[in-house]
């Protein structure tokens, strides 16, 4: 599968996430699931919005192939990022996918409205939350045909 | 909580493909895959609408938990109603995957503009089609939440 290893480049994720412990077993499972994947972490919106738009010391941040969003964030949360990433013709076509512990039928519909490509219940224990990475790698960075990144 | 899949109610996918042998092939593949789905199949784009939007003969059919949407197709193509749905306030929460055998960047790109939620291309060996089946059956159908039927 050609998809994005086709480049011969690594893939780029953004993983936007403020739990520190969440933020590195994702980072685990994904180095597990796929060694090309390069995982860039921002601890809260502000910072995700300023990796997206190359901003301060983010200056030489690639663009993401892949977006992964939690809800709940300090400072700006994530259905406020994914509104400006939908809202922004540089970012939009980014797929953006919502990996919360939220459950509630409102987040969920409300992500849909703002456009998430889809949204995904992270499981408290870590063999399903391995098995759902594994999925996430399998589909989106195997099998989805992502738009290509624009030359920067 | 009434997650699809969990046994509660049938799985209905909406396939929007004009060539009779694709839709057999998706249809024993989706069947191999997950005995709670029920696939629909529209052949062209204004039967897709038809049924989408409840008219003549689909009075009765049923709001679609996941959409399959080929781009070229007779009467009105893929693009057509990919934009008609996501212009649509009462369906565009439906997940729109793109299931095509075009390769071609500009309809990848296109695709996402329009909100599609993600771009698969067919493969045309038979094993490989029915792997990329299980896995949008795994990740759509198992593991992403979507949102809700809405009453009515």
């Amino acid at each position: 599968m050609q998809a994005i290893g086709g480049y011969g480049l690594q893939i780029e994720v953004l993983l936007v996430e403020d739990n520190p412990g969440d933020a590195r077993l994702t980072q685990e499972a994904f180095r597990e699931a796929n060694a090309s994947i390069r995982m860039h972490v921002a601890c809260d919106g502000v910072e995700a919005m300023a990796f997206l738009r190359h901003e301060g010391e983010h200056f030489h941040a690639p663009r993401p192939d892949l977006i992964l969003l939690d809800l709940n964030m300090p400072k700006m949360d994530g259905r406020e990022v994914l509104a400006l990433i939908k809202a922004d013709d540089s970012l939009k076509l980014i797929p953006t996918v919502i990996l919360t512990t939220s459950d509630s039928a409102a987040d969920i519909a409300h992500s849909y409205e703002l456009q998430a490509n889809c949204y995904l219940n992270k499981p408290v224990q870590l063999a399903e939350f391995e098995t759902l990475v594994k999925s996430i790698n399998d589909f989106w960075l195997t099998k989805v045909r992502l738009p290509q990144r624009l030359p920067t | 909580m009434s997650t699809i899949g969990a046994g509660d109610r049938p799985i209905e996918v909406l396939l929007v493909e004009d060539s009779p042998g694709d839709v057999r092939l998706t249809q024993e593949a989706f069947r191999d895959a997950n005995r709670a789905i029920h696939l629909h199949v529209a052949t062209d784009g204004v039967e897709a609408m038809a049924f989408l939007k409840k008219e003549g003969a689909h009075a009765d059919a049923p709001r679609p938990d996941l959409i399959l949407l080929d781009l070229n197709l007779p009467k009105m193509d893929g693009r057509e109603v990919l934009a008609h749905i996501k212009g649509d306030s009462a369906l565009n929460l439906i997940p729109i995957v793109i299931l095509t055998t075009s390769n071609s960047e500009a309809d990848i790109v296109k695709s996402y503009q329009l909100r599609a939620n993600c771009y698969l291309s067919k493969p045309v060996q038979l094993d490989e089609f029915e792997s990329l089946v299980r896995s949008i059956n795994d990740f759509w159908l198992t593991k992403a939440k979507l949102p809700h039927a809405q009453v009515g």
